[in-house]
């Protein structure tokens, strides 16, 4: 068993170990809405759009989570008044400002000396730069999430499965909507370090579809996922570790793959389970 | 902006169930503002439905009937023109219930059948508290009486299309409606299924709940309803059954299709 614990004698691989397990329950948890709402481009973007924010902060010192979040809040809202109206449709709204605010950030970065690296460190996260000060705000804002989640569990449930009973039981849609974007804004934020930007859709995706293809509850698609996101992290930050592979893309190659195993495999509504069917019916 | 904690209970006695005011809807596609010409998915809708009446709503494909539906559940906002419920805005109530057509609702979705009527309780559990006893007492008994308690426990994509529609009546009776809205229920459900329908709505008049049903079927129309609704983006008739299937409004409506499609339909 010393291979699974030599790595935790750095403090450094511990941080980051706590970081990819709370960063990957969170992400796998709101990412069944994700998945359940079809928002998956909207994730994407919202990745994107926090670069400028991060640019900034990097710029004049300050902690890049706050510069995420600002940038994060900012184009959730953005998007949802963009939409609103009905005069621009959702993934054009999100498209424009996505493509935008990405090349700004680009921009700005591009004039620090250090263009190359720190790009590298934002695109595709710095899971073994996680310092203590990084991990407060990842615990901080991981709570708040699923706290969120947790509250308005049978409101969100009812504006994702049916918009017109939302209405008739006149819950506040506008504002649960907007709510649960800036739920993703601010997951995005404490995901930054682990995956990066490039690669946040996957967490918001990969585990929550994996699991929506064994389970037919929510409480349980959400459990499954938040177990998928965690293992992801812990496997991914090991192969890293082993193999010397970068972490975010490790983590996120563990979720990928058991998405593939699930897809082929699980029983029931696997593709070989359903091949194997479809032969036996003939 | 937002009615956070609104209390439904403000049922002006001897008020009409459903009055709508001179309502009429216009088509709106995203991204056309610019368009001159409006044309109207409803035009000048004016009509009341008494409490516990049960109204079918026929018309030909694209005549607005499901316009008519959503447009009372408040999901379309009307162009012009009142709707009241109990003489008050329906923005007001909460107690409006409405059954989509099937191809409507998403069956992978991970819920079972007891999820889903559980959602009709969303308001009376309230914000941030779970489903307390007496709601799974209702959830139960809503289920019981549309004959579904056996597939509590089912995810909703294992249903039979009879048994989708009951459960979501059941959600209707779950959240206490005095306005049942019925999007085409029947299209493409088998004779006894759509019986098993008719017995819950006949049920239904015990509790005086107001019931409106989209349907493409005149024959079943006549036979199980208190007054037919005529509608081609306006009202042709509203009466009962013997008045308005007369081939003078079925021609009005339909421009003659009706003899193509109902051979056995009407004027008996």
């Amino acid at each position: 068993m010393h291979w699974l614990l030599d790595p935790l004698q750095f403090d450094f691989i511990t941080r980051a170990l706590i970081a990819a397990v709370i960063v990957g329950i969170v992400c796998s948890i709101l990412g069944t809405y994700v998945v359940l709402r079809g928002m998956a481009f909207f994730g994407d973007a919202l990745a994107h759009t926090v670069l400028p924010g991060i640019a900034i902060a990097y710029l004049i010192g300050w902690p890049l989570a706050i510069g995420a979040l600002i940038f994060g809040l900012l184009t959730a809202l953005g998007i949802g008044v963009l939409t609103e109206g009905g005069n621009l449709k959702e993934d054009t709204a999100i498209g424009v400002i996505f493509a935008g605010l990405f090349a700004l950030g680009v921009a700005l970065l591009s004039t620090s000396n250090n263009y190359t690296v720190d790009l590298a460190h934002f695109l595709f996260g710095n899971l073994l730069g996680v310092s203590s000060t990084d991990l407060w705000i990842i615990g901080v804002l991981g709570t708040l999430v699923l706290g969120t989640i947790f509250l308005f569990y049978k409101e969100f449930l009812v504006i994702s499965f049916d918009q017109v009973l939302a209405v008739t039981l006149r819950l506040p849609r506008q504002f649960l909507r907007y709510l649960l974007l800036i739920l993703i804004a601010v997951t995005v934020v404490t995901a930054l370090q682990v995956v990066g930007i490039a690669l946040m859709l996957a967490m918001f995706v990969t585990p929550a579809a994996t699991a929506s293809l064994l389970t037919r509850r929510l409480p349980a698609m959400m459990s499954v996922s938040a177990l998928i996101g965690a293992f992801s992290g812990i496997a991914g930050l090991y192969l890293s570790f082993y193999l010397n592979i970068a972490s975010g893309a490790a983590v996120v190659l563990v979720a990928s793959l058991i998405f593939v195993l699930v897809f082929l495999l699980a029983p029931g509504r696997g593709f070989i389970w359903r091949q194997n069917n479809k032969t036996i019916n003939r | 902006m937002f009615h956070i904690g609104y209390q439904d209970s403000d049922h002006r006695p001897g008020a009409p169930n459903l009055e709508l005011q001179d309502v009429t809807v216009a088509y709106t596609a995203i991204g056309n503002s610019f368009r001159q010409d409006v044309h109207y998915a409803l035009k000048n809708i004016s009509f009341k439905a008494e409490v516990g009446e049960q109204i079918a709503i026929i018309g030909p494909n694209g005549a607005g009937k499901s316009t008519l539906l959503k447009l009372i559940t408040g999901i379309i906002k009307p162009e012009s023109g009142q709707i009241l419920m109990f003489g008050k805005p329906t923005s007001q109530h909460n107690c409006i219930a409405y059954v989509p057509q099937r191809s409507q609702i998403d069956w992978s979705f991970p819920v079972t059948v007891e999820d889903v009527v559980m959602m009709g309780r969303t308001r009376q559990i309230g914000f941030f508290r779970r489903a307390r006893a007496l709601d799974k007492e209702v959830v139960r008994a809503s289920l019981e009486r549309v004959g579904a308690l056996e597939l509590a426990k089912k995810q909703i994509g294992e249903l039979s299309g009879g048994q989708q529609q009951r459960v979501f009546i059941a959600r209707a009776l779950a959240l206490e409606t005095h306005l049942l809205l019925l999007d085409e229920p029947l299209s493409g459900l088998d004779l006894p299924s759509q019986e098993a329908i008719f017995k819950i709505l006949d049920s239904l008049r015990a509790d005086r709940v107001t019931v409106l049903m989209a349907t493409h079927d005149l024959d079943l129309a006549a036979e199980h309803f208190d007054k037919i609704m005529l509608v081609n983006k306006r009202i042709i008739a509203f009466s009962a059954p013997e008045d308005v299937l007369s081939p003078e409004n079925l021609l009005a409506a339909y421009g003659g299709k009706v003899a193509s499609s109902e051979p056995h339909a009407l004027a008996t």
